[in-house]
């Protein structure tokens, strides 16, 4: 066929003309049906998919809030680590390549192949949380299928001193245990997330649509003073260790502000490592525990009986040589004497005296006094796992429980508690409010005794320390201490061990006018020495003569050392 | 019309053109912000890491151990201490 031939005049069936029309049409209304299902039915799937190619919703981290001492010292900081993973069926590299990542991983090389060589898992991690400086290094080496994700990790720069206080965060940032758990909504951020447009090479070019901040965590301040919780804890972690102990708290406590300046507990654990971690080390003693205080409590019995008028410092009390009987139950003294005065009733720590006092007392009048100090009442700490301690109602008090009690035993306690009830002997009467958190204003207190009756009793508390007193060996060069002693059988299986006790000291300084409050408590000291005056005293001087010139408190006594007083003396019996 | 049509076209090209610059200064603008704010990021965690090591230097007992070991400092006698009250008041 030629374009030069002469068109010749056809002609075509009409059913082919027709034909070509309905073609058409088809084919036009199948455009616009298919245009229709694209553009009415399914575009948001088609946006969404195309906006996927070059946009991502990225993450924006939030970093914890880091806890601090009262001087701003950290004591739990969350730093960013990487994790290293890989694509086994993805990597391709070199034996330098190879080498080099396994000599910048730390690992071996065989171990590195190993892992790499399972092709089976798209995703097998190389090593988690390292060191940013060291990922860096990782990333330069620029092998394919190896990728990085950021993680954080929680460092305790004070180690095993704060251990049970600050507690510790798991895998995913979150607190598990101490201030880490109770403040967990303070500290924990809240990551943000936006969504960019990346170009070709992956730079971010725009932000689209709405940005969602990220919220770093808050920092939390407590009253730790860092200074004085080391020095409370290597003083304890010594005394357990010199009286082969079981465990071990101490408390220190500003008078002043209600502040807890120090809080240790032996054994302790390094928050930073906790793979053989075992229970024990894990329980902050100090709040979770409750123990029968023994005679760190006669004070309250004496102030209660002073407060009701039934005895003054002065009031003769016969201790029948050292024991009474009391139904099928022997009180005993572990020091006979004769007739005391209430002052050496304190002062020698004689439960035949205290128990006598006791028993003038209606019973609702000394558990009145023991829930107005704060016992039996878990201690307004906000802390996790505080226990309120026991104090039975008094209806169903026998007598013989009335007397015990007098002298702590048949009642239990948390060390803080104890700590704190001592705060209406050094504060004129008043009860103070305490917290964890630095707050460095006065704080008032409600009265709990009068004013004249915490006197009288921080006087009978100062002669302890003085010669022929139980606990000499609290004493302190340039301050004076006033305080109490306490050794108590452990309760067990229904009554009390022969062999087990519970060694504590409870006291402020200076007397004149109080500043600090300092409670130890030494469980089970398994050497030769187990009284409060002998084990305990010890270092509540230690940590209260290092505190008070730490807080550059003035003196009240001369700077005279303190000449060594004879174990003998230091002898009670609860 | 054709006149205006031509200088119609002529603006819209310089408009089209002026957009495009301006869009591409946007970017290049976005992607120094992005870098500024990764190296504040990066100085944040240089800044924690300082300060944790900081910390740990620190450390109280280890501060005790060197200044009694290494530079044998120790807490003055008594005989060595003298005590200055303010306003005159009397020292013990």
């Amino acid at each position: 066929m030629s374009r030069a031939a002469t068109p010749a005049l056809v002609r075509l069936p009409v059913w082919r003309a027709r034909f070509v029309l309905a073609a058409f049409l088809a084919g036009f209304a199948l455009m616009v049906g298919r245009s229709v299902y694209l553009q009415a039915l399914k575009t948001g799937f088609l946006r969404e998919m195309g906006e996927a190619r070059y946009s991502r919703v990225l993450e924006i981290p939030a970093t914890r809030g880091r806890i601090l001492d009262r001087n701003g010292e950290p004591l739990a900081v969350s730093t960013p680590v990487k994790s290293v993973w890989a694509v086994p069926g993805d990597v391709h590299a070199s034996p330098e390549q190879l080498q080099h990542l396994a000599r910048t991983l730390g690992l071996g090389l065989r171990e590195l192949k190993k892992r790499l060589a399972d092709t089976s898992h798209d995703f097998v991690y190389l090593m988690r949380q390292i060191p940013p400086a060291q990922a860096k290094r990782v990333a330069e080496l620029d092998i394919p299928g190896i990728y990085q994700d950021q993680e954080y990790r929680r460092y305790y720069p004070a180690g095993e001193v704060t251990a049970q206080l600050v507690g510790f965060t798991d895998v995913d940032d979150a607190g598990q245990d101490g201030i880490e758990l109770s403040y967990q909504s303070r500290l924990a951020g809240r990551p943000g997330s936006r969504r960019v447009i990346r170009d070709r090479l992956g730079h971010i070019v725009e932000d689209v649509g709405s940005v969602r901040a990220a919220r770093d965590g808050k920092d939390v301040t407590l009253s730790i003073d860092g200074k004085i919780q080391s020095l409370a804890f290597s003083a304890l972690e010594q005394a357990v260790e010199r009286n082969k102990a079981k465990a071990g708290s101490v408390v220190v406590l500003d008078v002043r502000t209600g502040e807890v300046l120090a809080l240790a507990n032996m054994p302790s654990y390094n928050p930073n490592n906790r793979a053989q971690l075992v229970g024990s080390e894990l329980r902050n003693r100090a709040l979770t525990d409750a123990f029968e205080p023994g005679s760190t409590l006669k004070p309250f019995t004496i102030a209660t009986a002073l407060e009701l008028g039934k005895i003054t410092p002065l009031t003769r009390i016969d201790t029948d040589g050292g024991q009474i009987r009391m139904a099928r139950y022997t009180i005993r003294d572990a020091e006979p004497d004769g007739v005391l005065s209430v002052t050496q009733v304190i002062q020698r720590s004689s439960n035949v005296g205290a128990a006598k006092i006791a028993l003038t007392l209606p019973p609702v009048a000394m558990w009145d006094t023991f829930r107005r100090v704060g016992l039996g009442a878990p201690p307004p700490l906000d802390f996790p796992g505080e226990t309120a301690g026991i104090v039975r109602p008094y209806r169903s008090w026998r007598p013989i429980e009335q007397a015990t009690m007098a002298y702590g035993n048949g009642i239990s306690v948390s060390l803080m508690q104890l700590a704190r009830a001592y705060s209406i002997f050094a504060r004129n009467g008043k009860l103070i409010p305490i917290t964890l958190l630095r707050t460095a204003t006065p704080v008032t207190g409600t009265q709990v005794i009068p004013a004249r009756v915490a006197h009288e009793v921080r006087d009978m508390l100062e002669t302890v320390v003085e010669p022929g007193g139980t606990g000499p060996r609290a004493r302190i060069m340039g301050w004076t201490v006033a305080g109490k002693t306490g050794t108590a059988h452990i309760a067990e299986n229904g009554g009390y061990a022969a062999h087990k006790y519970i060694a504590s000291f409870v006291g402020f300084a200076p007397a004149s006018a109080p500043r600090l409050i300092v409670a130890v408590m030494i469980d089970q000291p398994g050497g030769k020495d187990y009284y409060g005056g002998l084990v305990a005293a010890p270092v509540f001087a230690q940590v209260m003569q290092g505190a008070l010139r730490m807080l550059n408190v003035p003196h009240d006594a001369p700077l005279v050392p303190i000449e060594p007083v004879p174990a003998e003396d230091s002898k009670e019996d609860a | 019309m054709a006149k205006l049509n031509l200088l119609l076209l002529a603006v819209l090209i310089a408009c089209a053109l002026g957009l495009v610059t301006s869009q591409n200064k946007a970017r290049q603008l976005f992607s120094e912000v992005e870098q500024a704010q990764d190296h504040a990021h990066q100085l944040n965690v240089e800044y924690g890491q300082l300060q944790l090591e900081a910390g740990t230097w620190g450390q109280h007992a280890r501060v005790q151990k060197i200044a009694r070991e290494v530079l044998g400092m120790h807490t003055p006698d008594p005989a060595n201490v003298r005590i200055i009250m303010p306003a005159g008041e009397p020292a013990h």
